[in-house]
């Protein structure tokens, strides 16, 4: 059972779920970093996503992966509009107003969806879903290691905007001293919205990554968004690095408790992880100490 | 106030008056049948099956001049969803019992059955159960519910046997077995009989899983397979997971000698069949299946396949249970539902395209139901056991 041929495949597997995890937590960990507030509507942003893909796919015939520009604007035009005309008004400047606003926009979202696409579970065939790569005593499918390699690749993309750009350096200012920031001439509202537009606009690439091995329904990302709280928590609320390796750890962990414990129990790992953090480490892995 | 009672028993009086002909008119020229599936949801593709097939029992039935001995009275489908959960399939059933059906037949899956025949016997509304498999659906003693098919019991010892039988003619070469199952009452009961009965046929069952609906990764499992390396590797579960289990096996190259399946959601299926043929070349199943020598199945067959539909299990099995309804309506004389209950009863319905023999019900189960055993030869679906039935020699195991 602890057979090296067993075991390296599944870890390899791990990781590349991992890389998808940590994509969606990034875009959560972002928005907490500068709005304060836990998205609660990330989930059901990230099943419309999905679905956008999807009927890309389906109507238009357009393969998820050159959906990727696509699904990462719309979800960017998205958030952006939610924040600034819903989140922002209905907030009122109180954060406890705002976890409230994303909270009602998710079931909103969700209870659409319902309406519009049926509970059914849908899923695309594309020509390489069940195409693998060899990778030592390993099958990887296709279709996770360009996630993989994807998730990275967006990852990386989103640490030089925040650490190279001027709008990075306007969404760290606004994070960390919101007054300042705003006496130093930044629009606090844009940075709000185009971190919240950002935040999602990662969701739209998870999308693209996730569908030609995964599938869609009204419900499918409550799944996702509690396997990414925790990876945020662990990390460190805020935290980008953070972010990336608690996805990678948790991905592992989810995929040798699978093995191991059988598919149902397998998720055990990840909440005692999360359990484990919140008792001795409540800042994280790489968050900084209150 | 005097007045106004008065007026109301005369308007009543005079309603009834006017309304009455009417009535006289209209008497029973339809038969109201609750069609009750899970057509959304994770089993949504069963369930649609399942439907197209009580759509067509009743098209053939209602062509052939309906029920004769209610003056011909056409039989009038009331279709509902039971989204895959069983409180929506439960629910469905209080719908149909206010929009006063004469019987139900559905509703696909075991856990649904469970609900939706305990809910319409608090009505004493006849319930034919089309598939449901779980034997604890005809085992509660309720009056109204009634199953044409074979429970996974019947199922599981049938094919026990037949997997003996075949192991012994190929000089013993199996010895092991590893099970996956899906984790609701079909996948988990029939696995719990496998587990238990197959050592007394002299097999090791080193392995069984389970897992939810739906799931999408079986990579896993199919790690977990490798590491076991068992004989034969036996799926009990819905198509979607069977699909995508038997083609990460493929992916991960894990051959066993032999995939055996009690009661498989694709392993007897056409769509799997021409979807991925190299995947589902070999397969052996225990499953319902029509009569292969009966020409009215072939056309049935025809018939679905000219809609652009395959002709599964579901579509034939909800099929056939339309028409022992009806059989059951022409007997009643009677939408009234204790007459309905009484004619299936009595049911020795023998005209249909199963290979049961003539209807017996015994505490609701059909005594004569029983699967066959088919293998996927040369993307066709073919019966290899029994003999009576049998259209191709088995091929046993897959490797040498």
């Amino acid at each position: 059972m602890f057979d090296f041929g067993i075991l390296f495949p599944s870890v390899l597997n791990g990781l590349t779920t991992g890389a998808v995890y940590a994509l969606i937590a990034l875009g959560l960990t972002l928005i907490y970093g500068v709005l304060h507030i836990i998205n609660f509507a990330h989930g059901a942003s990230l099943m419309l996503a999905l679905y956008g893909v999807y009927f890309l796919k389906e109507r238009l015939g357009i393969d998820p992966y050159l959906a990727l520009p696509i699904a990462m604007a719309g979800m960017f035009a998205l958030g952006y509009g939610l924040q600034r005309i819903v989140i922002n008004r209905a907030g009122h400047g109180k954060d406890e107003n705002i976890l409230l606003a994303t909270l009602g926009i998710s079931i909103v979202m969700e209870n659409l969806a319902l309406i519009f696409f049926k509970s059914d579970t849908r899923n695309i065939d594309t020509a390489y879903s069940l195409s693998t790569v060899a990778i030592g005593p390993a099958m990887i499918a296709v279709p996770k290691l360009v996630s993989f390699a994807g998730a990275l690749v967006v990852s990386a993309l989103l640490f030089w905007i925040m650490s190279r750009t001027d709008l990075g350096r306007a969404i760290r200012a606004v994070a960390k001293e919101k007054e300042g920031a705003k006496l130093m001439g930044i629009d606090v509202e844009h940075v709000y919205a185009m971190s919240f537009g950002i935040g999602l606009a990662c969701l739209g690439a998870a999308a693209c990554f996730l569908l030609p091995a995964y599938y869609v329904n009204p419900q499918v990302g409550g799944g996702f968004v509690l396997v990414a709280f925790t990876i945020v928590v662990l990390g460190g609320m805020g935290s980008f690095v953070g972010a990336l390796v608690g996805g990678f750890l948790v991905g592992v962990v989810e995929s040798l408790g699978g093995l191991y414990l059988g598919e149902s129990l397998g998720q055990i790992g990840i909440f005692v992880i999360f359990i484990g953090v919140v008792l001795f480490r409540p800042e994280g892995m790489f968050g900084a100490r209150a | 106030m005097h007045n106004r009672r008065q007026f109301m028993s005369q308007s009543a009086a005079v309603a009834s008056a006017i309304a009455f002909p009417l009535v006289a008119g209209a008497q029973p020229k339809t038969v109201k049948v609750g069609v009750l599936h899970p057509v959304t949801g994770a089993l949504a593709y069963s369930g649609q099956q399942c439907r197209l097939g009580a759509q067509l029992a009743i098209e053939d039935i209602n062509k052939a001049g309906g029920i004769k001995s209610l003056g011909g009275a056409q039989i009038e489908a009331l279709l509902g969803d039971a989204q895959s959960q069983p409180q929506a399939g439960a629910a469905e059933v209080e719908k149909m019992n206010e929009a006063g059906v004469s019987a139900i037949v559905g509703a696909f899956a075991s856990a649904i059955c469970l609900a939706t025949t305990q809910a319409a016997a608090k009505y004493n509304l006849p319930h034919l159960v089309d598939v449901g498999v779980a034997d604890q659906i005809v085992e509660r003693g309720l009056k109204n519910t009634f199953r044409f098919g074979p429970g996974y019991r019947k199922s599981t010892e049938i094919a026990m046997a037949n997997l003996l039988v075949l192991n012994k003619a190929a000089g013993s070469p199996a010895k092991t077995v590893m099970i996956v199952h899906e984790e609701s009452l079909f996948g988990a009961g029939t696995a719990q009989l496998l587990s238990r009965e197959l050592p007394g046929y002299g097999f090791e069952v080193r392995e069984v899983v389970k897992h939810a609906n739906p799931t999408r990764d079986f990579n896993n499992i199919v790690l977990r397979m490798k590491s076991v390396n068992p004989d034969i590797v036996i799926p009990a579960n819905y198509y979607n997971e069977y699909a995508l289990l038997v083609r990460t096996m493929q992916q991960q190259k894990v051959t066993p000698k032999a995939i055996f399946s009690v009661l498989g959601g694709a392993a007897s299926s056409y769509k799997f069949v021409k979807e991925f043929p190299d995947a589902a070349n070999g397969i052996i199943d225990c499953n319902h299946w029509f009569n292969p020598k009966d020409k009215r199945a072939q056309d049935l067959r025809k018939r679905v396949e000219a809609k652009g539909q395959f002709f599964s299990y579901e579509v034939f099995m909800t099929y056939t249970a339309m028409w022992v309804l009806a059989d059951a309506l022409e007997r009643a004389k009677s939408t009234d539902r204790a007459a309905i209950i009484d004619a299936l009863e009595k049911s020795t319905y023998a005209n249909h395209i199963m290979p049961y023999g003539p209807t017996k019900f015994v505490n609701g189960q059909n005594e004569g139901a029983q699967p066959l055993m088919t293998q996927v030869v040369k993307n066709d679906i073919k019966v290899i056991i029994p003999r009576d039935y049998r259209e191709v020699e088995p091929l046993f195991p897959m490797k040498a």
